[in-house]
C-alpha cells in the first residue's frame, strides 16, 4: 500500500480553492418501512422485520408510507425548498446482494423538494449560506456482514450473512449545490452544515438523527481548483462519514491529499473513498468512471405523488420552531452573551443543556456541567458531547442533590465521574460510595472541637471579631472529614461554638 | 358422471348449491380428467390434488351447515403459474424459480379461495409470460386441444388449453400484450383483459408492471363475467389499483341485446398478414352485429401501427428491472455455490442457467433501451407512442361504444414453426397490444372455425377503461346468436382427446 503524501493545510489553501458537495442520508423515524408495514425498530434479531415486499419476493408490490412523504415535505420546507406539485419514484438499477430487488426505489429527476438553502453558523458567529439542490425519498438496503476475513471486510471472507431488517427503511437524501467560497473554512462549513441539519431534523421530529447509530450518514464530495479559476476539479466521494468531527476531518484530509497529488502534477481519480476514524485518513474505494449507469426509469408500481398546495401550506404552518430561532430564544432565556452562546454552540451543548434544564436544573448549573467537566471529557476522547454516557436527566439529578445540600461541588464531580464510568444512577452512586455530605451536628461536632483545639490561635482571632479567619478552621474540618462535610453547616457550628455572630 | 367436466361454471355452481352434486365429486371428476389427458396436453405444471379436494370439501361442509354459497363456490379453476400460492409451487414457467414455495397468497389467489373456488393447480406458460405460444416454458410446450401439434397461444397457453381440454371450467390468465386473449382466440375459448388497475397485481410475478393485468378465462361469456366479478376490485396492497366499483359485468353478460350500440371496426387491423379464413369469420361477425341491431362503422387508429415496436421497448425495459431480483440470494435456483465463488459469480451463473433464451433476449433489449444515452430515443419515444395510442382510442370512443377486430391475424400455428423467428412470433399480438398500452378493457371470444384449417378464430372487442361491462354485453349477444346458429357451442366441435 502506497503511503499517501499530504501537503500542509495552509500550503494547500495557498494554491487551491476547495469546492464541496455534501450528501446526507437521514433514516426517518417512521414506525413502519417506506413501502411495507414492517417495523423499523433497531436491534431486532436479523430478518425478523421482513415481509414479501421488503424481501423483494416475486409478486410483491410497494405501497408508499404517507408519513414518509409528510416527513420529506417537512424537511423540504424547513430547508426553504420548493415542494414538487407532482413527482414520481424511480428505479435505480444495480446489483448488490443486500438489495432485495436489485433496484433501489428512489427518486431521480423529479425530487419531492428542490432549490432551497440552509444558513449555518460558523464558530466565530459568522453565517454561511449552503444552497440545497434537492431532497428526495428512497429506501435503505439490507446489511451484509462478512465472516471469516479480517476486520469484517469482504476481502478474504469465507461467506457473508445478510440481514434485511434495514431493507426498506425510509431515507431522505439531502444534496447540496456545490459549496463554493468557503476557502480555508470548507471543513468547518461542512461540519457546521451537518450539525445544523441534524438539529433541524431533530427539531422537526422526523428522526433522532443519531450519527453513531447510522441514522444520519454523510458523503463528502470534494474537489480542488487552482485559486482564481472557475472550472471544478475532479472530485473524490468520501462515503458514510459518521460523526460531525469526522466530517470536518475528512474534508480537511481530502484537501491536503488532493493538493499533494495536484501539486505533484498528478490528477485526481474520480472514486469513492473510505474514511478511517482511527487515524483520520481516507483510502481508495471504488473507481467511478462514467461507466456507472443506473438506468433510472419511473417506478411503474407506484402512482405519482401530487401533494396538494393546501396540505403543503398546512405543514408549513405547523413547522416547529427551527433551531436558529430557538437558539436566539434560549440565549435570551439563559442570559448568555453572544460569545458564551457561541461557545455553547461550538461545544454542541445546546441540546444537553436545554434537556437538563427541562429535567429541573437551573440554567447556570446545567451550563456549568456541560461546558465544564463534560465538554472537557468529550474533547479529550474526541467524541461528541451529546454522546457522552450520561443523560441530561442524570446531570439534573446531580444538580438537585447539590441544591438539596446532599452534595457539595467536589462530591458532585465524583458522582458525575462515577455515572460516566457506568456505576449507575446518581442516587445509587451516592449510596454505594457513601458520598453524601455530612451535615449531622453530632457527627461534625467532634471534628469542629478538634479543629478549634488544634488551631487555638485562629480561634482566638475569630473570638476577637476577625470572622473572615473562619475559613481556615472550615478547611481543617473539611480535610478531617475528607471533603464530605457540609461546609456551610461547619462554618455555622464553629461560629456558634466560639460564641460569635455571623 | 363424465358430464360434470362439460358443465359451465354457472351450471356447476348451481348444481352444487342445489345439492345435485357435491363439490368434492366435481373436483374429483376434473382431477380424473387431468389424469387422463394432461400427459398429452401438458396444461398443468403442478396439480394440487390434496388442496383441491380440501377446498371442495370445505364448500360441501359449508353447504351442509346451511351457509350461503357464493356464485362460484365449488367450481374448479386452473391458475396460471404466475400468481403466488402459499405453500404451492410457483415457477412462472422458469427454471430459475424451480422449487420455490411462496410464503404468501396473491390477492387474486385469496379472493378465489374466499369465493370457494377450487384451485386444481398451476398452469403452463411462456417463461415469465414472455411469448405467444407457451413454447418458451422451461417445462415443455403445451398442446392445443384442437390439434396437439399446434400451439395453444401464449403466454397463458396452459390456462386456455385446460379449458378447451375440459380439465377445468374456469382459468386465470395474465395479459401483458395479449396473453389472455390470443390463447383464448386460438383455443376457441373466452378470455378477458380487464381495465388496468381493476384486478390486483399483488402476488402476480411481474413481467411488465405497467402492462400486466390478470383476468378471467372461461368457456362462456357468462362464466368469464362471474369470474371477473370474483377477482376484480380495489386492493390497498397494489398502488395502481383503482378505487372504484367494478362495472356490472354479470348483468351485462345476461343482457344479450346490442340494439342501438355503436361499434367501430378498426381499419388498421386487416390486410397483409391476416389469414383469409380469419377475416372471413371476422366479417361475418360484423354482419351478425348489424343483424342484431348494432350500428357498425369503420374507425381509423393510425398510431396502432406503432404499438408493436413501442411494446417491445416498454415491456422488456420494465422486465429487465423486474427480473433483476432473481439473483440466487433468497429463493429459487442457485448454481455454482461451491464455496470458492463470489456472490456476483453465483448470480451470473444462476441467471445464465436459470433463464431461457427469450427471457435473456428481452432482458438484454430492455437493459439497452434504458441505458444512458439511449433512454430518450427508445424508452422515452415508446412512452410518447403510448400517449398517441391512448389519444387514438379516446378519439375512437368519442364516436363508438366498443371497437372490434380479429383477436389474432392467424389461427394456431404448428409448434416449432416460429420458434426461431422472434419477429414472426411477435406479430401474433399485433391486434391485442394497443389495449395494454392504453390500459383499457378487451375480450376475445370464439366466432367460428377458419374454413381452410378448421381451427378457432377469435373476435376481439375493446371497450374504454372502466367500461368492461360493454365487452360482456356485446360478447354475450354474439355468443348467444352464434350458438343459436350452430345449434351448439364451438368447443363441441373440438376433437376428442
Ligand atoms: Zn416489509
Amino acid at each position: 500500500m502506497s503511503v499517501v503524501s499530504l501537503v500542509p493545510y495552509e500550503d494547500a489553501l495557498a494554491s487551491y480553492d476547495p469546492v464541496m458537495g455534501l450528501e446526507v442520508h437521514v433514516e426517518l423515524g417512521t414506525k413502519t418501512k417506506m413501502f411495507c408495514g414492517c417495523s423499523t425498530e433497531l436491534g431486532a434479531e436479523p430478518n425478523t422485520q421482513t415481509c414479501p415486499t421488503c424481501l423483494g419476493l416475486p409478486g410483491s408490490l410497494p405501497v408508499v408510507n404517507a408519513i414518509g412523504v409528510e416527513s420529506a415535505i417537512k424537511i423540504g420546507l424547513a430547508l426553504n425548498c420548493e415542494i414538487a406539485e407532482w413527482c414520481r419514484f424511480a428505479r435505480k438499477n444495480y446489483f448488490y446482494p443486500d438489495m432485495p430487488k436489485n433496484f433501489q426505489t428512489s427518486q431521480y429527476d423529479e425530487p419531492i423538494a428542490f432549490n432551497g438553502y440552509l444558513d449555518v453558523q460558523l464558530e466565530d458567529g459568522e453565517t454561511f449560506r449552503v444552497e440545497i439542490e434537492r431532497a428526495h425519498m428512497e429506501e435503505d438496503t439490507g446489511k451484509s456482514s462478512h465472516v471469516g476475513g479480517a476486520t469484517g471486510r469482504i476481502h478474504g471472507a469465507t461467506h457473508s450473512l445478510l440481514d434485511y431488517n434495514r431493507a426498506g427503511i425510509p431515507l431522505i437524501e439531502i444534496v447540496t449545490k456545490p459549496i463554493e467560497g468557503a476557502g480555508a473554512r470548507a471543513p468547518e462549513v461542512a461540519k457546521a452544515y451537518v450539525a445544523e441539519l441534524r438539529e433541524l431534523i431533530k427539531a422537526l421530529g422526523v428522526s433522532e438523527a443519531r450519527m453513531d447509530k447510522g441514522q444520519m450518514r454523510c458523503d463528502v464530495n470534494l474537489s480542488l481548483r487552482p485559486n482564481g479559476t472557475e472550472k471544478f476539479g475532479t472530485r473524490s466521494e468520501t462515503k458514510n462519514v459518521n460523526s460531525l468531527r469526522s466530517v470536518e476531518r475528512a474534508a480537511r484530509f481530502e484537501i491536503q491529499r488532493h493538493a499533494a497529488v495536484l501539486s505533484d502534477g498528478g490528477s485526481i481519480v474520480q472514486e469513492t473513498r473510505h474514511f478511517h476514524e482511527d487515524n483520520g485518513t481516507t483510502t481508495s474505494g471504488r473507481i467511478k468512471d462514467n461507466a456507472e449507469d443506473y438506468r433510472y426509469f419511473p417506478e411503474p408500481d407506484l402512482v405519482p405523488i401530487a401533494p396538494s398546495r393546501e396540505w403543503v401550506e398546512e405543514l408549513r404552518a405547523a413547522l416547529p420552531e427551527l433551531p436558529r430561532v430557538r437558539r436566539a430564544r434560549l440565549q435570551a432565556e439563559w442570559g448568555l452573551s453572544d460569545k458564551d452562546m457561541q461557545s455553547v454552540l461550538n461545544a454542541g451543548a445546546v441540546e444537553p443543556i436545554q434537556e437538563t434544564i427541562a429535567a429541573g436544573a437551573p440554567a447556570d448549573q446545567a451550563r456549568k456541567w456541560w461546558m465544564g467537566e463534560l465538554a472537557r471529557r468529550a474533547n479529550e476522547t474526541g467524541t461528541d458531547l451529546a454522546e457522552q454516557p450520561i443523560t441530561p436527566a442524570q446531570v439534573a439529578r446531580v444538580c438537585a442533590l447539590v441544591a438539596e445540600g446532599k452534595l457539595n461541588d467536589k462530591l458532585a464531580r465524583q458522582v458525575i465521574e462515577a455515572v460516566l464510568a457506568g456505576e449507575g444512577e446518581p442516587d445509587a452512586v451516592v449510596e454505594q460510595r457513601g458520598l453524601a455530605v455530612v451535615s449531622d451536628d453530632s457527627a461534625l461536632g467532634a471534628a469542629v472541637d478538634q479543629a478549634i483545639a488544634e488551631n487555638e490561635a485562629v480561634a482566638a482571632k475569630i473570638r476577637d471579631g476577625k470572622v473572615a479567619a473562619v475559613g481556615a478552621l472550615v478547611g481543617a474540618v473539611m480535610k478531617a472529614t475528607r471533603g464530605q462535610a457540609d461546609a456551610a453547616r461547619v462554618k455555622d457550628l464553629i461560629l456558634e461554638k466560639l460564641g460569635v455572630q455571623a | 358422471m363424465t358430464d360434470l367436466i362439460r358443465y359451465t361454471a354457472a351450471e356447476t355452481a348451481s348444481a352444487i348449491a342445489a345439492g345435485e352434486v357435491s363439490a368434492a365429486e366435481v373436483a374429483q371428476a376434473h382431477l380424473d380428467r387431468i389424469d387422463a389427458v394432461d400427459k398429452k396436453v401438458n396444461a398443468f405444471l403442478h396439480v394440487d390434488t390434496e388442496g383441491a379436494l380440501k377446498a371442495a370439501r370445505a364448500v360441501d361442509e359449508k353447504r351442509a351447515k346451511g351457509e350461503k354459497l357464493g356464485p362460484l363456490a365449488g367450481v374448479p379453476l386452473a391458475l396460471k403459474d404466475v400468481f403466488t400460492t402459499e405453500g404451492v409451487p410457483t415457477t412462472c414457467g422458469s427454471k430459475i424459480l424451480e422449487g420455490w414455495i411462496p410464503p404468501y397468497d396473491a390477492t387474486l389467489t385469496s379472493r378465489l379461495k374466499d369465493a370457494g373456488v377450487v384451485i386444481l393447480g398451476k398452469t403452463n406458460m411462456d417463461e415469465f409470460a414472455m411469448g405467444s405460444s407457451t413454447e418458451n416454458s422451461a417445462y415443455g410446450p403445451t398442446g392445443n386441444p384442437w390439434d396437439l401439434t399446434r400451439i395453444p397461444g401464449g403466454s397463458g397457453g396452459g390456462s386456455a388449453a385446460a379449458l378447451a381440454a375440459f380439465e377445468a371450467p374456469l382459468a386465470i390468465g395474465t395479459d401483458t400484450g395479449g396473453s389472455i386473449r390470443q390463447p383464448g382466440a386460438v383455443t376457441g375459448t373466452v378470455g378477458v383483459k380487464p381495465t388496468y388497475g381493476t384486478v390486483s397485481r399483488y402476488g402476480l410475478v411481474a413481467f411488465s408492471s405497467s402492462l400486466d393485468q390478470g383476468g378471467p378465462c372461461a368457456r362462456t361469456v357468462l362464466d368469464a363475467a362471474l369470474l371477473h366479478e370474483a377477482i376484480a376490485g380495489y386492493d390497498p396492497l397494489d398502488s395502481t389499483s383503482i378505487d372504484a366499483p367494478v362495472p356490472a359485468v354479470v348483468e351485462a353478460a345476461k343482457l344479450r341485446d346490442v340494439r342501438g350500440m355503436r361499434i367501430g371496426v378498426v381499419k388498421e387491423f386487416a390486410g397483409e398478414g391476416y389469414q383469409a379464413g380469419v377475416m372471413q369469420r371476422f366479417n361475418e361477425s360484423v354482419e351478425l352485429l348489424r343483424e342484431l341491431g348494432a350500428e357498425v362503422v369503420e374507425v381509423s387508429c393510425p398510431s396502432f401501427t406503432l404499438a408493436l415496436p413501442a411494446y417491445y421497448l416498454i415491456a422488456p425495459s420494465e422486465a429487465s428491472s423486474n427480473l433483476a431480483r432473481f439473483d440466487a440470494m433468497r429463493y429459487g435456483l442457485r448454481v455454482g455455490d461451491d464455496g470458492t465463488r463470489s456472490a456476483e459469480e453465483v448470480t451470473a451463473l444462476t441467471r445464465e442457467a436459470g433463464f431461457g433464451d427469450e427471457v435473456k433476449r428481452r432482458i438484454i433489449l430492455g437493459t439497452y433501451a434504458l441505458s444512458s444515452g439511449y433512454y430518450d430515443a427508445y424508452y422515452g419515444s415508446a412512452q410518447k407512442v403510448r400517449t398517441l395510442i391512448s389519444r387514438d382510442f379516446d378519439a375512437a370512443f368519442a364516436g363508438v361504444d366498443v371497437l372490434i377486430s380479429p383477436t389474432t391475424p392467424t389461427t394456431a400455428f404448428p409448434i416449432g414453426e416460429r420458434a426461431d423467428d422472434p419477429m414472426a412470433m411477435y406479430l401474433a399480438d399485433l391486434c391485442t397490444i394497443p389495449s395494454n398500452l392504453a390500459g383499457n378493457a378487451a375480450m376475445s371470444l370464439p366466432c367460428g372455425l377458419a374454413p381452410e384449417d378448421d381451427l378457432p378464430v377469435g373476435l376481439q372487442i375493446i371497450a374504454p377503461a372502466m367500461a368492461d361491462d360493454r365487452l360482456y354485453r356485446v360478447g354475450g349477444a354474439v355468443e348467444a346468436a352464434l350458438n343459436d346458429k350452430w345449434g351448439h357451442t364451438l368447443l363441441e366441435e373440438a376433437p376428442a382427446l
